[in-house]
């Protein structure tokens, strides 16, 4: 998208607040001319005599002296304001009528309409935010959950790039040393331990980690997490389903087969989105529509990052169950096991559902985790006992849950592993996210050069080129901030030794 | 009296030197002025050419056809490869000259050439008609015509030397400093800064205790700076090593009192990276020893260069501490040390072929334009004399990419940075370092000199295309020949490394980390059969070219995306002030600067990321 400098100079107006009917509508101008186009239809004070940061309750009217609406303007004199210009934001009646005379008085009074995104470009220009803020602002707009407002807020705010220009100060202060080595190895110079450095690239390498790993949840933030329901038929997956959106989405019946349709409901835990989608139950179908229905189950699965597999403790015999996994079960994806119907066997040994007693068993047992199980299966007397070692990573790393979907037992303990499960060990919920595909890239160049200086070191490659991934690096996490050029390295070696013949 | 030359070069230091014959070798007729002929090349401070950095750019200008690298080579008492230990990129020849026979041969080169006159008087101004120039004047009234100048005047222009309380006009210790020039530049509009640098004491070596200090002794086997022919290097003089210590420092102290350096006497912002000892002392109060080279002047003479100790405090201080310091207990001195103030002209008024953007046909190069050291000064000189020649001929201006040369980057940096203290050439300011080796200057290099007419070089041009052939052949019998276990278990179990199961290309092993050609050769006939004609020159550009093939590649992988914002072009009138979304800096640097593209706007001070964004998105991308 090109906008000419002469665009630049025009005040814009749009409507801020999403269209359709809502309490109010807010209206937005910016440009040199915001608050004379609004003082020409607005009657009450002077709004060219206010000062910034105030709001004026009043009236506008059409060209006939008709009033159109009350309303409160609140005034932000530039630079201080969104864009830097001036900004004057004019709270109305949200009627989507009041809402279009609003803005045709506004065009009328020499406002244009704003392009998409124009006044974020214009906070851009005019150095109000840098370029990851300002695509922090396009994910604002966009977001549709709580936990995303928040990402897109925090990133709005700097702090991402604050946090990426931190990591880079360090990185910058670990490559003046080898510099320094480079170019002043002929003086009497003191050099950093080759230890202590790579305890250092170690120590970035684990935040940018976790950065590049919390491009998983902040994705799954801003667009939803793919969750796939599946399991044998009448397994209990769409009365699962059901328990977990609390209402009768799913056609649900104990007719095996009954679901033919993938079904998509969008679960909101803690502001996370779960795209959960129901499947058809995994058997030979039997007849064509069903076949249909397991194809595209086995399709989605292949695309989902969560998979909740759930059986029926009753029906099902453990040697299925292995099978089945072994079948479902992709690298990358997070596992639930479901144990369900425990209404009807609270007793149910889970050391049948696996080969228990080769000794390799109690590695897992390090994973048990009871939580509060107690409330259907609290006559089971051992921890949960976990696959064998010859199962995907996955499956041996999976939580088994017991529940009842029909009696709606320990569901609440199945939504707190849910959202569990989209955390990783490293990403606290309140650290910075990385959701942006751009940074995600960059991040993960960063880390390679960064590996790659750990391997240079470590193969007893020499310095210059050790330097050389240091400064690859460098320059990845400048991409981020959208900072060019890597030269404050002489700066940084002039503070802190004493060289020079 | 004189004929119109198509070039004066005033000033006869190294920037002026290069200046004179790179003018003359492209074809122009030069006038090369100079207040004293037997100070032509005179090497003001320490008597060494190279260094890290600076080794490569000898290399670089040598490639281009300066005459550095050939001096330097002629004259040398002793040369060192430094940071042989570390990668091929780091590899920074040095060399101690004989002060006396540089400044010789230099002089002698300049006077076998047929394009080039001498005059010998101050020049104290320049003659502009029409916003151009066209000759000089000179101290008795002279007007000698010509259709470009380039000023190449040093420490100079009105240089006041400090020694103590006292200070005096000079441009160096015991000549006058040269005056008028730095005034009608400034009625012209230029605007002017005044920097510091400083040398240290001169002493006998007949009263130093060589036994008490460390010896340095040059390399086993030589190498040497220039490509063509020069002589090898059989005799060499040792360099010493020897160290200040707590009681040197208090001595020095007691004349901190005095020091024109702290009683706010000088001005000028002298260059961090090489402080004078009392800065030292001063800086980094908890070191309580500092290291000193004791370099030699030449090999007949007894003359002493103290390197470390650059000072500006009282002389009879000065010659205290250095008798405190081991090995100096007898030490006579010769001279003092001393600091100098000069003029110089900030370089963002330069264009990136270092002409000015007031005066057509004007240029400026070496300390001038806020640069320190020889090399430094030596590579501005060639590319003012190549770029005045081409001017003169309305040709294109030669300018080197951040990516082609050390030259390149410092000029880049010099008229898109500028620089508040004298701008000395590192490394680590070369985006691009793996690339930019000494040896390789020449393959960088020779084709671009040649192609734009320098004269002298079509059989180095056939000498850098065999050696390009030479490696490219090597490397095809690496990749193509094999090696058996048998063959070279033995030496790899010896290097610590994993001995073949079976047959490989020679090309992995040489590759391995712990292994390098010159033992592998040794070690497997084969290999030493096939290389033993083949010159160590070529030779060693092929495993370079093998061993850091990866790395290599990475690095040209980020050259091409610089080049990317390198090939937005800007136009030299585009109107910034009407870009109302840049910061107010940037709208004056860049209208001021008239960047030739985004890339080079990118690297000016004060045009943040943020502008680059800018103009950017105004220009749709």
């Amino acid at each position: 998208m090109q906008y000419s400098t002469h665009d630049l100079n025009d005040t814009i107006v749009a409507l801020a607040t999403p269209t359709g009917i809502g309490a109010i509508g807010v209206i937005r101008l910016s440009g040199k001319d915001a608050i004379t186009i609004c003082n020409g239809v607005f009657r009450g004070k002077d709004l060219a005599q206010q000062d910034t940061h105030t709001i004026h309750f009043g009236t506008i009217r059409d060209r006939e002296d008709r009033i159109v609406d009350e309303v409160l303007v609140s005034l932000f004199v530039g630079p201080k304001s969104y864009t830097g210009e001036n900004v004057v934001e004019v709270s109305c009646h949200g009627s989507n009528y009041i809402i279009q005379q609003l803005i045709q008085l506004f065009v009328q009074e020499g406002a244009r309409m704003a392009q998409p995104g124009e006044f974020t470009l214009r906070a851009f220009l005019n150095g109000r935010m840098d370029l990851s803020q300002a695509e922090a602002v396009a994910d604002l707009i966009a977001s549709s959950s709580a936990s995303s407002h928040n990402l897109a807020m925090q990133q709005m705010r700097g702090g991402f790039s604050d946090e990426i220009q931190r990591l880079r100060q360090q990185l910058l202060d670990f490559a003046s040393l080898i510099e320094l080595e480079l170019d002043f190895s002929e003086e009497d110079v003191e050099f950093a331990d080759r230890t202590e450095l790579k305890t250092l690239v170690k120590k970035i390498q684990t935040y940018i980690h976790a950065l590049i790993q919390s491009f998983d949840l902040g994705n799954a933030i801003k667009h939803g997490i793919n969750t796939v329901i599946a399991g044998r038929p009448n397994a209990g997956k769409s009365t699962l389903l059901n328990a977990l959106l609390n209402e009768d989405r799913a056609i649900v019946s104990d007719i095996a087969g009954t679901t033919r349709d993938t079904i998509e409901e969008v679960l909101n835990i803690e502001g996370i989105q779960f795209r959960l989608i129901d499947t058809a139950g995994i058997r030979e179908a039997s007849d064509q529509i069903e076949a249909i229905g397991v194809e595209k189950t086995m399709e989605k699965i292949s695309q989902s990052a969560l998979l909740i597999y759930v059986f029926d403790v009753i029906q099902t015999q453990p040697e299925q169950v292995r099978q089945d996994l072994a079948k479902l079960v992709k690298p990358d994806m997070h596992l639930l096991v479901i144990a369900n119907k425990m209404d009807l066997n609270p007793h149910t040994k889970f050391e049948h559902y696996f080969e228990v007693g080769s000794g390799k068993g109690e590695v897992g047992r390090r994973k048990a985790e009871r939580g509060n199980h107690e409330e259907v299966a609290g006559s089971t007397d051992s921890d949960f006992p976990f696959p064998t070692s010859d199962f995907p990573l996955a499956i041996s790393e999976a939580q088994w849950i017991p529940i009842s979907a029909l009696e709606k037992m320990n569901i609440g303990f199945l939504k707190e592993k849910l959202y569990q499960s989209v955390l990783t060990e490293q990403v606290q919920v309140d650290s910075t996210i990385v959701s942006n595909a751009r940074h995600f890239e960059a991040l993960k160049k960063a880390s390679e050069s960064l590996d790659d200086v750990l391997h240079a070191m470590d193969s007893g490659i020499t310095s210059d080129f050790v330097a050389m991934d240091i400064r690859r690096a460098l320059a990845f996490l400048g991409e981020i901030t959208g900072e060019i050029s890597t030269d404050d390295l002489l700066g940084n070696i002039f503070g802190k030794f004493c060289i020079g013949k | 009296m004189f004929p119109t030359y198509d070039v004066i070069v005033v000033g006869g230091g190294h920037a002026g030197c290069e200046a004179a014959v790179a003018a003359a070798n492209m074809g122009s007729k030069v006038l090369l002025a100079t207040m004293n002929m037997n100070t032509i090349a005179q090497m003001s401070c320490n008597p060494a050419m190279g260094g890290v950095a600076k080794g490569q750019i000898v290399r670089e200008i040598d490639a281009l056809g300066g005459y550095s690298g050939i001096v330097t080579d002629h004259t040398m008492v002793q040369f060192r490869m430094l940071n042989k230990s570390k990668g091929p990129a780091m590899w920074s020849p040095r060399a101690q000259s004989d002060r006396m026979l540089f400044a010789g041969k230099w002089r002698e080169m300049l006077e076998a050439h047929p394009n080039v006159d001498f005059w010998q008087e101050m020049v104290n101004g320049i003659v502009v008609k029409d916003g151009r120039v066209c000759g000089v004047r000179t101290g008795i009234g002279l007007e000698i015509e010509s259709k470009s100048v380039v000023l190449t005047n040093g420490t100079f222009l009105n240089g006041l030397i400090h020694i103590g309380d006292k200070n005096f006009g000079g441009g160096r210790a015991g000549e006058r400093a040269a005056t008028g020039i730095t005034e009608q530049l400034l009625e012209l509009g230029f605007e002017s800064g005044r920097m510091k640098t400083g040398t240290p004491p001169r002493v006998d070596g007949r009263t130093l205790d060589w036994d008490r200090m460390e010896t340095q002794p040059g390399d086993e086997n030589p190498s040497k700076f220039s490509y063509t022919d020069t002589p090898k290097l059989n005799k060499q003089i040792p360099c010493h090593i020897t160290y200040t210590s707590k009681e040197v420092h208090e001595t020095l102290k007691t004349g901190f009192e005095r020091s024109p350096l702290f009683n706010g006497r000088i001005r000028g912002l002298g260059p961090r990276y090489c402080p004078s000892i009392e800065d030292k002392i001063d800086r980094f109060s908890d070191r309580d020893r500092h290291q000193l080279f004791v370099e030699p002047e030449g090999w007949n003479t007894c003359e002493i260069y103290v390197n470390g100790f650059s000072s500006s405090l009282p002389e009879e201080v000065q010659y205290k501490a250095l008798r405190q310091v081991v090995g100096f207990e007898n030490m006579k001195m010769f001279r003092p040390g001393y600091a100098i103030e000069y003029d110089f002209f900030p370089p963002t008024q330069l264009k990136v072929n270092l002409e000015t953007r007031l005066v057509k046909n004007l240029f400026f190069a070496g300390q001038i334009n806020g640069t320190t050291g020889y090399e430094e000064a030596a590579c501005q000189g060639l590319m003012a004399g190549i770029n005045a020649h081409l001017s003169v001929n309305e040709e294109e201006p030669f300018v080197l990419k951040r990516s082609e040369a050390y030259i390149g980057v410092l000029i880049d940096d010099l008229v898109n940075k500028g620089t508040k203290e004298p701008y000395r050439m590192f490394t680590s300011r070369a985006e691009y370092r793996i690339l930019l080796r000494q040896d390789n200057a020449d393959l960088r290099l020779t084709p671009l000199a040649h192609k734009l007419g320098m004269q002298g070089l079509d059989e180095r041009l056939q000498r850098v295309e065999e050696k390009q052939a030479a490696a490219k052949a090597i490397k095809k019998f690496f990749e193509e020949t094999s090696i058996s276990p048998d063959d070279v278990n033995g030496f790899l179990e010896e290097k610590g490394t994993a001995p073949l199961k079976q047959k490989v290309k020679m090309h992995g092993v040489l590759l391995r980390p712990q292994i390098n050609l010159a033992e592998l050769r040794q070690a497997v006939p084969t290999i030493e059969q096939y290389l033993s004609p083949v010159e160590q020159e070529y030779v060693d550009l092929a495993e370079i070219n093998m061993k850091y093939e990866g790395y290599i590649r990475k690095e040209e992988e980020m050259v091409a995306k610089m080049n990317r914002l390198e090939s937005v072009r800007l136009t030299e009138n585009f109107d910034y002030q009407q870009l109302v979304s840049l910061s107010s800096e940037a709208r004056e640097k860049l209208s001021q600067l008239k960047p030739r593209t985004i890339g080079q706007a990118s690297r000016i001070s004060g045009v943040s990321p943020a502008d680059i964004s800018v103009l950017l998105v105004h220009m749709g991308r």
